[in-house]
């Protein structure tokens, strides 16, 4: 076993480009394992975890791109790696030649487009704040998808963006559709007369994706940041969309996405939702329903049920939640019937793996209290996975959370780790399998093939025990984005992977399944 | 209090832009170049010893030696240069410039052009051709028996050509140059038929024999870069009235010699920052490498300077193709210079860009701040003296240089207690 | 340019950071400029602290 290393000072290269040479880069023969990125502390941290710390890292700084790889005896070393590295960059390089210029600064950048209105900032965190700085001064309106910015900064910046009437869509926020843009990670829904403010990502793409499906279109989506409503924010750009959004002539309904806000900030909240004549729909994910229901705003009980009030109250029809299927409840029986048929008796758990932090979020509301499962985003801090014992019970992942992104893209980039996570955690006892499958811009070019060549390979191998296992699924996409809902569901269901259209009846179905197994079949 | 610093970028932008670079006649160096000596060797770059000269920078002084007669071998010419009795210094120290090794010795014939606006003079031998030359460190019989003939021919005729024709605005000149694809530094073919068009008249009317006229018409036309030595002189004339104007970030001299890399800061005086000059990327002669190249020399990136050379490569696509790159990238070399300049010329237009103007006045604060090194396009020199050129190709200076620069432009302002 | 006056414009975006955001937009034919952002002086400290001396001058 060889570890080899190079660091080449003042390299600078965005993290996904090298996460994903890295994973290049690891299927040469002969590599047991490799890192390439900045040195960054947590990419030190990553290596040393790997196994791939050497004495050229002790002096690396965040400016510094570093290569480590392990070798077995026989095969490649570090100038094989470093050429095919140089091939990999250069391909993109090459790719690059073709573009028009990319000038190296927003100064510049705004002298070859003087009328720019947004700009989406991705840039490491620690260097976020200074850039969007400077998009204020230019009176930009940004959107930023970057995380790691501190809470001073944020306020900051915030506070600075609100004295100017402009947006700062962040930290951490994935998705936004401004004038029928979509930016970052959005789906590729109708223009319509619902507008959208949203602290949560993935939460907001269901329920647009549910409105486009139910025939309805959006106005405007504005994301926040996750952190927006709490205390130390304020809510400042939950109120600043949702006051656009009220003073908005094109937008007639307005919903708005969170977990639960601070006390003072809902006040806040509610406070305009009770001038607004628009009507509003709120979903506070799990958040106090006689609060929004008093201020006269409209209360929801998932994200799909808040697309659904919303297109109900738009269209005059009645407003009510919605608890069941889309399919008939017979229908339902069946597959849960056919479903349980399949397992045996000592299958009992559930491994729910998501890639929508929000959607785990909301699967495990939506099972409340009647299960306990262990998770990297728990409802209760006695369930973390790290109380989890020997694999033992239901488990629900968030696979997006930054421990499991540390060197490696967000899993709706790249599917690598749930194919992972599917290697790692589903076994003998597991009976329900409950996915998401994210589409829409940002992500993954084929996310459901991915799931279906998972799911392939755990009944492979669940095979050779003589059992089955349940796959539950929900789609979170349109058929206008381009990995395409329809097609999408189809290579599911050709693995007989049970396809729901909403999260939140992928989860219900789930418990249905559970809820059978409990009453012993 | 940053107007100052901008204040002072303007003044020495305007200086730049109003430049009137003109040939005005020819001279032998140890009659018009200043402080010039029998003993004094002029040389490309930032000083430099003789211990620390790089193989064609020697081979040049060797060159230059034989050519004066204090040597007749290359073996006690060497000696002569080490025995310290010739003192070396840069060219820049005297108002010249000089390609690659760039040594200039008394008894040579140098242009002398004249910026009219202001009236400083710049300084530049004439060129000898592609092959087994003194600037590239080659010292045979050939190269001296070449260097004579120049001097004996060449420079007569050319002085009383030039007398006859009047000055000639080189300023309008390279400015027809760019927009016939010379950038003006590795490509001359352009501007180099141009002057052999504005002058050929006059050469026809000097006192001389036919056959020295076709020999010297021969000669200048046998060798592209005739105009190399042309637009030099120009870019130095245009960019010294530059120097000295305080609190200005605006680079006005780039040079090398073939060991360091020095750059001079309008707002810094005379100061020089030096760092080891790098190795050329580019496209080499068939037999050679990159193990026989020298580091980076001459003076010739004064026309990076000015905007034009590799500032301007986007008119000058022909060449690209030395560093294996396409139109495209000649467009882009040129327009990310605009990211660490701060005017475009008034006068050096490139079509190929809309006829925008040449990315002019490399401010130190912009390179060091993006990170963006100047683009010089150069040919490239053996590392053994007597070889030649190897090859021809892009190089940037380094970083180095830019950094020094800054510290020092913050420690003056420091100083001046004008920051904290 | 407050945000109602922005819902009236058509969106202008300069995307600094990850290059899919902007192939995302061109690929719908949106206008955008691509930052080939790069941290500021090489993210060498001691070049910032110089570099914001003199833009502190004001």
């Amino acid at each position: 076993m060889i570890i080899q290393t190079i660091v080449k000072k003042n390299a600078y290269y965005d993290s996904v480009t090298l996460m994903l040479l890295s994973r290049e880069l690891k299927k040469l023969e002969g590599v047991e394992e490799i890192l390439v990125g900045m040195g960054t502390d947590l990419n030190i941290e990553l290596v040393q975890n790997l196994g791939l710390f050497s004495g050229e890292l002790e002096s690396i700084t965040s400016n510094d791109l570093f290569i480590s790889a392990k070798f077995d005896e026989t095969r490649t070393n570090l100038e094989a790696i470093e050429a095919a590295f140089v091939e990999q960059l250069n391909k993109t390089d090459q790719k690059e030649a073709d573009d028009d210029y990319q000038p190296p600064t927003l100064k510049s950048a705004l002298q070859y487009l003087p009328d720019a209105n947004m700009v989406v900032v991705s840039v490491p965190g620690q260097s976020a704040a200074d850039v969007v700085d400077e998009a204020l001064d230019n009176d930009l309106h940004v959107m930023l998808f970057s995380d790691n910015v501190s809470v001073e900064d944020e306020l900051r910046l915030k506070q600075k963006a609100v004295n100017k009437g402009l947006l700062v869509m962040g930290p951490d926020c994935g998705t936004a559709i401004i004038n029928g843009a979509p930016l970052c990670f959005a789906n590729a829904v109708r223009r319509g007369r619902i507008g959208v403010v949203g602290a949560s990502g993935t939460g907001t793409q269901e329920v647009t994706v549910q409105i486009h499906q139910m025939g309805g279109g959006l106005s405007q989506v504005i994301g926040t940041g996750g952190r927006d409503l709490k205390e130390e924010i304020g809510g400042l750009m939950m109120i600043q969309g949702f006051q656009a959004l009220i003073d908005d002539p094109e937008t007639d309904l307005i919903v708005l996405i969170s977990k639960p806000p601070a006390a003072s900030v809902a006040e806040k909240i509610y406070r305009i939702a009770r001038q607004s004549a628009k009507p509003v729909v709120i979903d506070f994910i799990g958040g106090d329903r006689a609060a929004i229901e008093a201020v006269g705003a409209i209360a929801c009980i998932s994200l799909e049920d808040a697309a659904r009030k919303a297109m109900a109250k738009l269209n005059g029809q009645k407003v009510a939640d919605f608890v069941g299927f889309s399919l008939p409840e017979a229908e339902i029986e069946q597959i849960v019937d056919k479903a349980v048929a399949t397992l045996k008796p000592d299958q009992t758990e559930l491994r729910a793996l998501f890639t929508g932090g929000t959607l785990a979020d909301e699967a495990m509301k939506l099972l409340g209290g009647r299960y306990a499962i262990y998770s990297n985003i728990p409802l209760s801090p006695e369930m973390a996975i790290e109380n989890m014992p020997d694999q033992k019970g239901h488990l629900c992942l968030d696979l997006g959370e930054d421990r499991f992104t540390r060197g490696r893209p967000h899993p709706m980039i790249d599917p690598q780790t749930r194919t992972e996570f599917f290697r790692s955690h589903v076994d003998e006892q597991t009976a329900v399998i409950l996915v998401d499958v994210v589409l829409g811009f940002g992500s993954h070019a084929d996310p459901a093939g991915a799931v279906v060549d998972s799911v392939r390979e755990v009944r492979k191998r669940l095979g050779k025990v003589g059992r089955e296992v349940v796959v539950v699924a929900s789609v979170c996409g349109t058929d206008l984005d381009s990995q395409n809902l329809e097609r999408s569901v189809r290579a599911l269901e050709s693995e007989g992977v049970i396809v729901m259209p909403s999260n939140a009846q992928a989860v219900r179905l789930t418990d249905r399944v559970f809820q059978r197994l409990e009453k012993g079949n | 209090m940053e107007n100052l610093i901008e204040k002072a970028n303007q003044q020495v932008l305007e200086i730049i832009q109003n430049a009137r670079p003109t040939l005005i006649g020819l001279g032998i160096a140890g009659e018009v170049i200043p402080g010039m000596e029998k003993n004094l060797f002029l040389h490309a770059g930032p000083p430099v010893t003789w211990e620390r000269m790089s193989g064609p920078m020697r081979g040049a002084v060797m060159a230059g030696l034989i050519y004066e007669g204090f040597a007749s071998t290359p073996e006690e010419a060497a000696k002569v240069a080490a025995s310290g009795k010739i003192r070396f210094e840069p060219c820049h120290h005297h108002q010249s410039v000089g390609p690659m090794a760039g040594v200039v010795t008394s008894s040579m014939p140098v242009w002398i052009i004249e910026n009219t606006t202001y009236g400083n003079k710049a300084f530049c031998t004439l060129n000898e051709g592609l092959g087994k030359v003194l600037r590239f460190g080659a010292y045979g019989e050939e190269v001296i028996t070449r260097l004579k003939w120049m001097e004996a021919v060449l420079y007569p005729v050319l002085k009383e050509a030039i007398a006859i024709h009047g000055p000639i605005d080189l300023k309008n000149m390279i400015a027809q140059g760019v927009q016939m694809g010379d950038e003006v530094h590795n490509r001359n073919k352009a501007s180099t038929s141009l002057l052999i068009r504005e002058i050929a008249s006059s050469i026809v009317k000097t006192s001389f024999s036919d056959e020295d006229k076709v020999k010297v018409f021969d000669f200048l036309n046998s060798n592209d870069h005739t105009y190399l030595n042309l637009s030099m002189p120009a870019a130095k004339a245009s960019l010294d009235p530059a120097g000295g104007v305080k609190y200005s970030t605006i680079v006005y001299t780039m040079a090398r010699n073939g060991t360091d890399f020095g750059i001079r800061v309008a707002g810094l005086g005379d100061r020089w920052f030096t760092a080891p000059a790098e190795i050329i990327n580019g496209l080499y002669f068939p037999g050679f490498t990159m193990d026989d190249a020298n580091p980076d020399i001459g003076d010739s990136c004064i026309t990076e300077t000015l905007g034009i050379g590799g500032f301007s490569m986007a008119t000058a696509p022909a060449i690209v193709q030395f560093v294996g790159g396409t139109p495209k990238d000649a467009m882009r070399y040129t327009t990310s210079m605009y990211e660490i300049t701060t005017e475009e010329s008034k006068a050096y237009k490139l079509p190929p860009l809309n006829f925008r103007g040449a990315p002019t006045g490399i401010d130190i604060r912009k390179v060091v701040e993006t990170q963006i090194l100047p683009v010089i396009n150069t040919g490239i020199a053996h590392k053994d003296p007597g070889v030649g050129q190897v090859g021809a190709g892009i190089v940037n200076p380094p970083m180095a240089c830019f950094e020094q620069a800054l510290e020092a432009y913050v420690k003056l302002l420091e100083d001046e207690g004008l920051v904290e | 340019m407050s945000v109602n006056e922005l819902f009236k414009k058509d969106l202008k975006v300069v995307n600094i950071g990850l290059k899919s955001f902007y192939n995302d937009l061109k690929s719908q034919n949106l206008t955008a400029v691509h930052v080939n952002w790069k941290p500021k002086a090489g993210g060498k400290t001691r070049m910032v602290s110089l570099l914001d001396k003199l833009k502190k001058m004001n």
